[in-house]
């Protein structure tokens, strides 16, 4: 099975001051293309910052990350950019809509940054309904993010992540601020995506949903404390 | 960007979402713009303005005018006597028509505003005791009939000539050729009717604005003769008495050149004759566009410097809501970078923000610009209400009254072009700042 991303080794100092702080001491996991992950751990174990780093939003101190065949710590700004437009779709915990955009227009943000930026046509635009209406927010079109539930917000985040068509779905405790019957959907929402062969990897601090993964890590202080199948 | 116009929608979107902050945003840019385009009307009106009235009375030609002294003085001059004597001598006609090489011609007219009958139709009109030259000099037309002639001059006839509306209310749909009007007791036969002409502007002080229409042409000699250089006014109970030889000269020089000199030498000459030297005025057309470049320059200054305080204090302006507007929206900064925009692309949102912020009220300035010529109608009765008296005519005034500005277009564009570039300027550093931000760092703020 070919791998969708790969790490080796990787780890990430904060400077706090003048004293460096390790948020990740050393981390090597593969991600095999269609795999389901649930990152654990304790509050402060470098969690988000691997995810971070795993979205190209930043680079990694040492150590190499490989996303679509390429090394991610020696690209340029730009090219994080284009990797994270084309390769990633993000899910984050408080939903991370831009509030004044309708649905739609949510769901249309990633289609602007687009390499060569294409004109956003009537195909994109039917895509964009079909996402909408695939996340059971058809009716709700030029709906601004206020006024929907959270549980509603989280299905336009989905939908937006999708919209690219990326291989990786990264998701920061994606149910985290939901109540546990919309956990449910959102859960069944990533695992359908999870069967149609995208791959997810998703930090979360609960064992009912981590369950749901193919396989969970646990993380403590900056490194993998230990990693398997659950109840494991 | 392909998507420019998505982008500028998406700007506005944004921009909408706080319509008053962005209202108030824009109105510096508004006032600079408006400025802008007032000063360039309100100068291209005074210098259309002077450019019509030398053509009106011609390049070449000098009109010295008889004035009426301030009244102190006039008392002072003439104690012991009710009549007033001033103004223009027929000595000085002499004068200035021979001893002046550069005067090709100088026309001499009188003027006395009597009551003037037809049966018993009775109106005021202004009689002009003229020569023949009178008609062409003044751009005046015939519609009947002839005008005043050397003859008439010569052997003193009682012979006039009607302007249009005098002749439509004095003989309404009667033929006034042949007939007689009776002014001051005597009976002038009608010999002419000119058309009806366009009233000229007053100028500078010197000279007040020439209705034409309610004219009587008659020969300055028969004037002379029948009516004297008294003009007894009764009205109102007072009594006045002026004396007065001619009221203007007009003369014509001979090449555009010397119309300056030659009026150096005019005015030199009078000095000698006219001790008080209040009693007349020599009015240059030419020098018209000299004052029309004057108050072009105090509108420039002074409009120029509106603009410049408002579009620069607006810019500010702008770039300091823009500046809010980059911390307030950090978050979505964060959320944009990690679905994929480049530096670039958050730089060009937001200049295209300011830009289109700008760029509105750039517009909203032309459109408030296309109204200069009403706004400036209502400025001009405000300010000869509190700062000019009625009738206080000081040069100023009346070429502020009789201004009419003119907005030129292509300082449409040009303005709203100014906007625009404003939005660049001041919109650059903020976009860039926005552009810095940490893509981590932005997503976690609150
Ligand atoms: N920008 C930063 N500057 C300095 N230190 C940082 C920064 N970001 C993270 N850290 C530190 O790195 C360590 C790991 O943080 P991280 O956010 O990855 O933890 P986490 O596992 O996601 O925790 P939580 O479960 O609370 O979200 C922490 O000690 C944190 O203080
Ligand atoms: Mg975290």
């Amino acid at each position: 099975m070919s791998l969708a991303a790969q790490v080796i080794d990787l780890q990430k100092d904060y400077m706090l001051g003048a004293v460096p702080v390790q948020a990740l001491r050393g981390v090597s996991i593969d991600f095999p293309r269609g795999d389901f992950v649930a990152i654990m751990g304790s509050s402060g174990s470098g969690k988000s910052t691997l995810l971070n780093l795993l979205g190209a939003l930043d680079r990694p101190t040492r150590g190499k990350y490989i996303v679509g065949g390429r090394d991610v710590s020696s690209m340029t700004d730009d090219e994080l950019s284009t990797i994270r437009n084309e390769k990633i779709g993000f899910i984050f915990q408080s939903y991370n809509l831009i509030p004044q955009y309708t649905v739609l227009e949510n769901i249309e943000v990633p289609l602007h940054y687009r390499t060569g930026y294409p004109k956003i046509g009537d195909r994109e635009q039917q895509r964009i309904r079909e996402l909408a209406e695939m996340v059971g927010l058809g009716d709700r079109l030029d709906h601004r993010p206020f006024q929907l539930s959270g549980g509603q917000q989280q299905r336009v985040a989905i939908a937006r992540s999708l919209v690219n068509d990326p291989e990786i779905i990264l998701a920061d405790e994606p149910t985290g601020n939901l109540d546990s019957k919309t956990e449910q959907e959102i859960m069944e929402m990533l695992l359908r995506l999870n069967r149609e062969g995208r791959t997810i990897i998703m930090v979360t601090h609960e064992p009912a949903v981590a369950r749901l993964a193919k396989r969970q890590i646990y993380m403590k202080d900056g490194v993998i404390a230990g990693e398997g199948v659950f109840p494991g | 960007m392909s998507n420019i116009l998505r982008t500028v929608q998406l700007a506005l979107k944004s921009l909408m979402l706080h319509k008053l902050r962005s209202g108030l945003t824009m109105l510096g840019i508004v006032f600079g713009v408006f400025s802008v385009i007032a000063m360039l009307a309100i100068g291209e009106g005074a210098s259309q303005q002077a450019q019509k009235q030398v053509l009106q009375l011609g390049a070449t030609n000098i009109i010295v005018r008889s004035v009426k002294p301030p009244r102190e003085n006039a008392s002072a001059q003439n104690q012991n006597s009710f009549v007033l004597r001033y103004g223009l001598k027929r000595a000085d006609y002499d004068l200035l028509s021979r001893t002046i090489p550069t005067v090709l011609q100088a026309v001499p007219i009188r003027e006395i505003t009597k009551a003037c009958r037809y049966l018993h139709r009775e109106m005021n009109c202004r009689i002009v005791g003229c020569t023949p030259e009178y008609l062409d000099m003044n751009h005046l037309e015939l519609a009947q009939g002839r005008f005043i002639s050397d003859k008439d001059r010569r052997e003193k006839t009682n012979v006039c000539v009607l302007a249009a509306q005098t002749a439509e209310e004095l003989f309404q749909y009667q033929d006034p050729i042949g007939q007689s009007v009776k002014i001051a007791d005597r009976r002038y036969a009608v010999v002419g009717v000119t058309s009806a002409r366009e009233a000229s502007a007053a100028i500078g002080g010197s000279m007040s604005g020439q209705e034409y229409n309610k004219d009587i042409y008659i020969p300055l000699e028969t004037m002379r003769v029948r009516m004297g250089d008294l003009d007894i006014d009764r009205r109102q109970g007072s009594f006045s008495a002026e004396e007065v030889e001619l009221n203007q000269i007009t003369l014509t020089i001979s090449d555009v050149d010397q119309v300056v000199p030659t009026a150096g030498v005019i005015r030199e000459s009078l000095q000698g004759t006219h001790k008080s030297g209040n009693d007349y005025s020599v009015v240059v057309p030419q020098e018209l566009l000299k004052q029309a470049a004057q108050i072009r320059t105090i509108f420039n200054v002074v409009l120029g410097s509106i603009a410049a305080i408002s579009l620069i204090v607006g810019g500010i302006g702008i770039m300091n809501i823009m500046l809010a507007t980059v911390t307030e929206r950090t978050r979505e900064i964060g959320i944009r970078r990690a679905l994929g925009a480049k530096r670039q692309d958050i730089t060009t949102q937001f200049l295209t923000e300011t830009i289109v912020l700008a760029g509105s009220g750039g517009l909203i300035g032309v459109l408030l610009g296309l109204s200069t010529p009403l706004v400036f109608q209502g400025m001009k009765s405000v300010a000869e209400q509190f700062f000019f008296e009625s009738g206080g005519g000081s040069e100023f005034s009346e070429m502020f009254s009789n201004l009419n500005p003119q907005v030129v277009p292509a300082s449409l564009p040009l303005a709203f072009g100014i906007s625009v570039g404003i939005g660049v300027i001041f919109g650059l550093y903020p976009a860039r700042s926005a552009a810095q931000l940490d893509p981590i760092e932005a997503l976690r703020h609150e």
